[in-house]
């Protein structure tokens, strides 16, 4: 079941909110995509990310995939433990492999994202595409 | 290309793929397994255990007549008269210019009895070029199609396949061969392979592939023998440091920028491409096949470009995490003067330069 205390993109992140921040994820059905995940590439704090733009990078043995950002803002925090052990993406995606914290500059992007049985949905379909 | 040629192949053991949740791919026009949930696991698997690969996409030629062995012998550069019946070695098609048209095994089955082993992508053109070149009274057969071909690899592989076949495993020295049977149907089985693990290939006939592959996977399960797919065949090899054909060797690298001088045998004859390596021998190889581990964070990977003191000098060949050694490592040609041990380069990965140093090869070599 997937948490439906945040909202998900079609990139396959999530990002939960609390107050002016949001912390981002990538999903569980990204992690299985993935494969391993063997590298993680974060942006420093401080570095500003804009919607639907790259804000990193992960790596599973086979391949490179960039990270998109679901909302625009601020980075206030990176998740070093993620850094340091990347199996943790495939190990608790929704949990303790949350990737940034962002102070959000623009909270209405958050309208265009899915709800949680909405994302379900949504790749539901790609499952059988 | 043709309809037909858009069309992957598939094995004979497809169907044991998709029940066992292959993720599949196209390799070589051919629809292969990549993995079956867990490279990392795999590849782990076959340093602890044994792992069953699936190499069927491979190609085997058959050439056989009067003048085989004298054929052979002028389109590589290993001595093929050195080997026995029974016996095999790793040799190479090579060009005029000394460089690799492919990377091949080849296997004395009898005098002038050869089997040659070639890999997926390059089955018609290599076969094109042998043809174009055997003279005499031989005869050529390109026999691919006729053959599935797996591989067990790791330390348990011998325990694995012993009480499966009649054929005298703990006799078997390393690139020797034998004929006998596998699950009481005709095999040939090689202690060969392609991971740096002790281990096994088993040809069949391909209509019995997928046969086969179940029995071992069933009577091996006890012993922790498990399905590999091709990215843990990837980074097993490259572990070993094993060429890959297409990232490490081509047509534009020679044999001894390669690292693979061991395979020139100078004193057999002529073969093709023997005077440009002969010359590049004693004016020295200008670059050098070399391996790597990341200094900086990253992971470099093939086709990413190499910097030495600055200068670009080339691609990175093969790279990747290294899943038994835990570090990103890979391969690279350095000019020749910058390839010692121990120096630095870097590796532009998506746009910022990261440093890399020099190790020695291989990256893994197994206990003994």
């Amino acid at each position: 079941m997937l948490p439906d205390d945040r909202k998900y993109s079609k990139e396959h992140e999530w990002i939960q909110v609390d107050g002016d921040n949001g912390t981002i994820g990538i999903t569980d059905f990204a992690q299985k995509e993935l494969g391993d995940v063997v590298y993680v590439e974060l942006p420093e704090v401080g570095a500003a990310v804009a919607s639907m733009e790259v804000f990193g990078n992960i790596e599973s043995v086979k391949a490179v995939s960039e990270l998109f950002s679901p909302v625009s803002g601020e980075v206030v925090k990176i998740n070093d433990k993620v850094v340091d052990a990347p199996e943790l993406v495939n190990a608790d995606p929704h949990g303790d492999a949350w990737l940034i914290v962002l102070k959000l500059s623009d909270a209405s992007q958050l309208d265009g994202l899915m709800s949680a049985a909405q994302y379900q949905e949504y790749i539901d379909k790609e499952g059988k595409d | 290309m043709s309809d037909t040629e858009s069309l992957p192949k598939r094995t004979s053991l497809y169907p044991l793929h998709k029940e066992l949740g292959a993720r599949l791919v196209d390799f070589a026009g051919w629809e292969m397994p990549v993995d079956f949930g867990g490279v990392v696991e795999e590849h782990l698997n076959v340093r602890s255990h044994a792992g069953l690969f699936d190499v069927s996409h491979m190609g085997e030629f058959l050439v056989e007549g009067k003048d085989a062995e004298v054929v052979i012998q002028g389109l590589t550069p290993n001595d093929v008269s050195r080997l026995a019946d029974g016996q095999a070695h790793y040799s190479a098609l090579t060009s005029e210019t000394g460089c690799f048209i492919d990377d091949i095994l080849v296997y004395r089955r009898a005098e002038n009895r050869y089997l040659i082993v070639v890999n997926a992508s390059n089955i018609d053109k290599d076969f094109a070029w042998i043809e174009s070149r055997a003279e005499g009274e031989v005869e050529l057969t390109n026999a691919s199609d006729d053959y599935a071909l797996m591989a067990v690899q790791g330390p348990r592989a011998q325990a694995i396949l012993a009480p499966l076949t009649d054929v005298d495993l703990a006799a078997m020295k390393y690139y020797r061969f034998a004929d006998g049977e596998v699950l009481g149907e005709k095999a040939i089985v090689s202690r060969t392979g392609y991971t740096g693990e002790d281990g096994f290939e088993v040809m069949v006939a391909s209509e019995l592939g997928e046969k086969i592959a179940r029995g071992l996977l069933d009577k091996g399960a006890a012993q922790g023998l498990k399905p590999v797919g091709l990215a843990a065949r990837d980074t097993l090899r490259l572990e070993a440091k094993m060429a890959l054909y297409g990232n490490d060797i081509d047509d534009e690298h020679t044999v001894l920028e390669a690292d693979l001088g061991w395979i020139v045998k100078w004193k057999k004859g002529e073969f093709v491409g023997r005077d440009a390596l002969a010359k590049q021998k004693e004016q020295g190889a200008p670059r050098k096949l070399v391996g790597f581990e990341m200094v900086d964070r990253g992971i470099a990977r093939h086709g990413y470009p190499a910097f030495v003191d600055g200068r670009s000098t080339g691609l990175v060949t093969s790279g990747s995490f290294a899943p038994y050694l835990k570090k990103n490592i890979g391969l690279v040609y350095l000019p020749a003067d910058t390839c010692q041990e121990g120096t630095e380069f870097e590796v532009e990965i998506r746009g910022r330069r990261a440093a890399a140093r020099v190790v020695p090869t291989p990256f893994y070599k197994r206990e003994k």
